[in-house]
């Protein structure tokens, strides 16, 4: 404990753009929320319900992304499949919800959620159990992915399957799921999935006040993952996860069991994607099998591929903006945005390597330039 | 037999018009007399009838044995009633047309009369029908009569059989009446008891789903030893079944094994030559199936030669695409395996968006030659679909011409010096951007061959090609990069394990299955089946 | 192999029990010999890579390996280093490491250290950093992850930046270093783990003149607290190093000795230097 008490206050740089980052985000959370909940409807700051949602559910595009920056940006690994990661969070977070609808299904059983009863299931399956209790729920929707990662990896990594290899893998993986989640007797709501969702810890899921609470717990969640994970890839281990990343096996030769990092990072990686996975069913009211579809894993990688793979801040903004535009775009032309999409992954593979963090990194090169005395002090 | 006929009449009464009346094969003056005469003494008309026209009597024959048989009042012409959509309508016995045009009303209840038969009429119609078509002069009439019967032997058939038995030429036809004759001695409990096992016996060879049902009636004999025979006979027709369900299942695996071949063959290629995986690899076999689709929209009378049409078509287009995107995107991301898998995918996104709007996000169906539909019934319990077994032997044959490709030609030269060791193929003056170019073209133009087969057994929509790259990869690397043969081995093996695994697990288990165990051999060979060996391969 | 015999193999009483060996133990070299190959075989597709070879490298002895391209020397390294697993034979570093049944991370850890032909540092890091993460600390996860650097730990790391020369470059990408001295860094990061031996692979290719006599001090200078094995074809320098040679050829020794034995050892010139003096002559010829 005292350890890791430690290692928070040391000296160790956190990034430039930690502070900022968790600065604005906290700040714009608080104002959004003020002005939905204290300000009157018709005033030109009320900020709708509607919009607070719709932030959180970026939000928690933006700690996806993370996660997957995390592993692609800095490990060099690129999964396909962190939208089964996300999705087996949400499933966990859906079945506690389902259970908290209790007996005002249409069906009204006690215990059993709808889809079971049209089934014509009698009991509850085992993995149904204790999904009741939100402390449980909430356990399960970080172990599973975890475990998941951990069993994954563990194979993957360990036999050293690296590179396309491992990202179609990893596609295989959340496709294998999605198989199994379209089937009925899984015991998930098969096609339809879990939906309905009444209350969250006895708070209306339809109320401002829990939807504006919900939008708040992600952006604190958010700065906590964000803050975390600087720190991780800025102590040793992000050293070597770096050195991973560039000459695996140099780092194999100085000593470090490279696989172990790999999985311990893609454990991480998951239980975050978990989180977001949480956040994101009660703020949309439904999860199902397209969760798990494979384009919706890709699509993740673009978002961090906008922003700039291998900053944290990158993939936050990456996210934010690409599904902005994806909600305008979707809003105004329905079927211009596989285009666009198409185009950006062309666009930003081929043109934009480094992302829109790239290009600022460029700008603020160039503004060093001009003060050339000043650059090399800061190389010193 | 005879729902199938009134089936047949149905869709074939849906589809004519009633725009001419055919000539009656039967004289005006039978069929009259077929009206006027009464009931009791119907059966020496009906014996004139068979007697002057043979084989063109029998659907007046099999229409008046199903009770159907009416005639007109106003004047008295032979109809035929069936039933479309609920309303009972009438048609002409001979060609199947409705005789009042399907546009127009049907005669009403009282403006037909029906004629009646009794049991003694039915007898003997029956008996006339099973001559007639015994009597035949196409084997194949005389074999399907045969069959028909062995469910409905009586004392009359049999005579019949056992009259024509000698003098039969056909060996097909002969086996088959002899199995009828069996049948007869088997369930004859006057006959001997080793005439009857010695029936049973030759019963036992035989597949027929009727010789079963009297067979296992068989088993409840008086009879101890006639029951002994009956159930070892049943076994033994059992395991001939099983032997062919099972080739049938293999059938199916290699169909499916020939389908992955066909998506994946061209993935093996691009993979293997240049690391990178085309994400829009599916995308080109669903292009191949729209050209299918557009060159069957261009020759719509010619659609049983479209095929020969479309398989050169589908070649150029998916490849003159592969072509351009291995220009455009691909080469100027040398080196980066993961951004051209990314840029691959945003492609197909492009692609398949492109289709949607092009063609509308609705299933096309493609119409299948006449030559390729049907199927190859070999017995009673297997037969094997005819475009299946072509898209086998169109599988193999572009798998042999891309080998032959490869071992022969200059560019096969090339393609695999590339993809041994591409800097020293570079250092010997192989233009290797031109290599890829031509390699991405090849795999894309196989991929969209694949999808001219593709269309053949399922529709054709935007998302065909989708389902495939996952499948295509796995087969890719389950075989060992680099390696054709390693590619064909693989897809059969996949194919087969699934096919045998779904009636056991259901398709959706088997997927997964099939998904767990390659994932799990990657850990253990993660250069596949067949890997390239030696200080090169690392 | 038959139950009694993986028994006599469980119970063979030179050997301690792998679960009984700590990792980080001493390295036993009361023979004075650090490194044991013996009757080592690996082909590859039938090609032999290494042919029975037989190998034994005394503790803070400066071994030079030579020989023609595909005479094994890499191969060799790859082997004792755990990168390949070899067919059969034995390889111990001191009397009580089998190396055989390690990985690359495990060699490393007992201090193995290995530069490779081709300089590979970490070159989106800071030469401070490539060096820190070589220093010889506890590499598993979690304490990696809780680490920090002690004030040893930096002294040491300014000490190696001080050998090879780098002091002026600590907090520059290593990228962004020039050939030599990425060759130098990665020097440093072996002496950083503070190896008992170091296999190098072509130190000086790609060096300059200067650059390359100062490689040449520094890694006599090394040998004898530590043990040092290059593998080298610049005869010159192997010449200004080398006290002990050994001749690869064909994946087995051929011979073994001071520079002087080996010039004069008649099979060496046939097959080695051989090929030189002909490759000589026959330009001599053309001329």
């Amino acid at each position: 404990m005292t350890r890791l008490k430690e290692w928070f206050s040391s000296g160790r740089s956190t990034g430039k753009h930690t502070m900022p980052f968790v600065v604005i985000l906290l700040a714009i959370t608080f104002l959004a929320s003020a002005a939905n909940l204290y300000l009157p409807e018709d005033s030109a700051l009320y900020v709708s319900t509607y919009t607070i949602t719709l932030l959180g559910k970026y939000l928690c595009y933006a700690m996806l992304a993370l996660a997957v920056d995390i592993i692609w940006g800095y490990c060099g690994i690129l999964s396909l499949g962190h939208g089964a990661f996300f999705a087996l969070g949400g499933y966990a977070m859906g079945m506690y919800l389902m259970r908290q609808i209790g007996d005002r299904g249409v069906y009204g059983h006690p215990t059993l959620p709808d889809f079971m009863v049209f089934l014509d299931w009698q009991e509850l399956p085992w993995f149904w159990l204790g999904m009741d209790q939100f402390w449980f729920a909430m356990i399960m929707a970080v172990l599973v992915p975890g475990l998941l990662a951990f069993v994954f990896g563990w194979l993957a990594f360990r036999s050293r399957v690296t590179g396309v290899y491992l990202s179609i893998m990893t596609q295989a993986l959340t496709y294998a799921l999605l198989l199994a989640f379209f089937r009925n007797e899984m015991g998930f709501g098969g096609n339809n999935g879990l939906t309905d969702f009444k209350e969250i810890v006895g708070f209306d899921l339809q109320a401002d006040s829990t939807r504006v609470s919900l939008f708040m717990i992600t952006a604190f969640l958010l700065a906590i993952v964000f803050v975390i994970s600087q720190r991780i890839l800025s102590s040793r281990f992000g050293k070597v996860v770096l050195a991973i990343r560039d000459a695996e096996s140099r780092s194999r030769f100085i000593g470090y069991r490279t696989d172990r990092y790999k999985v311990w990072l893609f454990v991480y990686s998951a239980v975050i994607a978990g989180i977001a996975g949480a956040l994101y069913v009660p703020q949309v009211g439904i999860i199902n099998p397209g969760e798990f579809s494979p384009i919706n894993s890709i699509e993740m990688v673009i978002w961090v591929a906008v922003g700039g793979r291998g900053t944290l801040i990158g993939a936050v903004i990456g996210a934010i903006l690409v599904n902005y535009a994806k909600t305008r775009f979707t809003a105004i032309l329905p079927d211009a945005w596989l285009f666009a999409l198409g185009a950006m992954f062309v666009f930003v593979t081929l043109y934009l390597p480094k992302g829109l963090m790239g290009i600022y990194a460029q700008l603020m090169a160039k503004r060093k330039t001009a003060k050339p005395q000043k650059s090399e002090e800061s190389q010193a | 037999m005879r729902h199938l006929i009134a089936l047949c009449c149905c869709l074939f009464g849906l589809l004519s018009l009633p725009a001419f009346s055919a000539e009656s094969p039967i004289s005006k003056e039978l069929l009259t007399e077929l009206v006027d005469t009464k009931l009791s003494k119907l059966q020496p008309v009906v014996a004139k009838i068979e007697a002057t026209s043979g084989e063109d009597a029998l659907p007046l024959f099999n229409t008046l044995l199903a009770g159907k048989l009416y005639y007109v009042r106003a004047t008295k012409d032979v109809v035929g009633q069936y039933t479309l959509d609920g309303d009972k309508r009438y048609q002409d016995v001979f060609t199947s047309q409705d005789v009042n045009g399907l546009d127009k009303p049907s005669f009403g209840s009282k403006e037909v009369k029906k004629i009646r038969v009794n049991n003694k009429l039915r007898v003997y119609l029956r008996k006339a029908i099973a001559g007639i078509q015994l009597t035949s002069k196409s084997p194949a009439v005389r074999e399907d009569a045969v069959h028909a019967l062995l469910a409905k032997l009586d004392k009359n058939t049999v005579e019949i059989i056992e009259e024509l038995y000698p003098k039969e030429a056909n060996k097909k036809v002969k086996e088959a009446m002899g199995l009828a004759l069996a049948l007869n001695v088997a369930n004859d409990k006057a006959a001997t008891v080793s005439s009857r096992l010695k029936a049973i016996e030759t019963l036992s060879g035989s597949l027929e789903n009727s010789v079963r049902n009297h067979l296992t009636k068989l088993t409840n004999d008086d009879n101890a030893s006639v029951v002994k025979a009956a159930n070892g006979a049943l076994e033994k027709i059992a395991q001939r079944a099983n032997r062919f369900a099972f080739i049938d299942q293999l059938f199916f695996g290699l169909s499916l094994g020939s389908v992955l071949l066909l998506a994946s063959i061209g993935l093996a290629i691009t993979f293997g030559v240049m690391g990178v995986i085309n994400m829009a690899h599916g995308e080109m076999i669903m292009l191949g199936a729209y050209t299918t689709y557009v060159v069957q929209l261009l020759m719509p009378n010619h659609i049983d030669y479209s095929i020969w049409v479309a398989i050169p078509a589908a070649f150029m287009v998916s490849g003159l695409m592969g072509v351009l995107i291995e220009r455009l995107v691909i080469s100027r991301l040398h080196g980066r395996p993961l951004e051209t898998l990314l840029a691959t995918f945003g492609i197909s996104l492009i692609l398949q968006q492109l289709v949607r709007t092009i063609f509308s996000p609705l299933n096309r169906q493609v119409s299948t030659p006449s030559w390729m539909s049907g199927s190859w019934e070999i017995n009673p319990v297997l037969s094997l679909t005819l475009n299946r077994l072509y898209i086998l032997a169109f599988a193999l044959l572009v798998f042999i011409i891309l080998v032959a490709i490869l071992r022969k030609t200059s560019l096969g030269l090339n393609v695999r010096a590339v993809s041994q060791n591409r800097n020293m193929a570079k250092a010997m003056g192989v233009k290797t951007h031109r290599v890829d170019a031509m390699t991405f073209g090849l795999g894309s133009g196989i991929a969209g061959v694949a999808g001219v087969a593709l269309s053949q057994l399922t529709n054709v929509g935007p998302n065909l090609g989708q389902a495939y790259i996952i499948d295509s990869f796995m087969v890719v690397v389950f075989g060992g990069v680099g390696n054709l043969l390693g590619t064909l081995v693989a897809a059969f093996s996949l194919g087969i394990a699934t096919k045998f695994l779904e009636p056991t697990t259901g398709a959706v288990l088997a997927a997964i299955i099939v998904l767990v165990f390659i994932i799990l051999f990657i850990q253990k060979r993660p250069k596949g089946l067949f890997p390239q060996k030696g200080r090169a391969a690392e | 192999m038959s139950a009694i015999e993986s028994l006599r193999e469980t119970f063979r009483r030179d050997q301690t029990w792998p679960m009984l060996q700590s990792s980080q133990a001493n390295v036993n070299v009361d023979k004075d010999v650090i490194l044991y190959v013996e009757g080592l075989n690996l082909s590859f597709d039938g090609f032999k890579a290494l042919n029975d070879l037989n190998l034994y490298v005394n503790d803070g002895e400066l071994r030079c390996l030579i020989g023609a391209n595909g005479a094994g020397k890499t191969t060799l390294m790859d082997v004792i280093t755990g990168k390949t697993q070899c067919d059969s034979g034995s390889v111990f570093f001191g009397q009580n490491h089998n190396l055989l049944n390690k990985d690359e991370a495990a060699i490393a850890q007992l201090g193995i250290g290995r530069k490779f032909q081709k300089p590979t540092v970490f070159e989106a890091q800071t030469v401070f950093d490539n060096l820190e993460l070589s220093l010889k600390t506890d590499k598993s996860v979690l304490p990696t992850l809780f680490s920090r650097l002690s004030p040893t730990q930096i002294d040491r790391i300014d000490e190696v930046l001080k050998i090879i020369g780098l002091e002026q470059h600590r907090f520059m990408l290593a990228g962004a270093l020039s050939h030599g001295q990425k060759q130098w860094l990665e020097i440093g990061m072996l002496l950083a783990a503070d190896p008992r031996l170091l296999l190098i692979d072509e130190p000086v290719a790609g060096m300059t003149a200067q650059e390359t006599e100062r490689t040449a001090e520094l890694l006599t200078s090394l040998a004898g607290e530590r043990t040092v094995i290059v593998v080298e074809h610049d005869m010159e320098f192997v010449r200004s190093i080398a006290r002990t040679v050994t001749v690869l050829h064909q994946g087995s020794v051929l011979a073994e000795g001071t520079m002087d034995e080996i010039q004069s050892n008649k099979d060496v010139i046939e097959v080695y230097l051989g090929e030189e003096q002909a490759e000589a002559n026959g330009a001599g010829g053309d001329a």
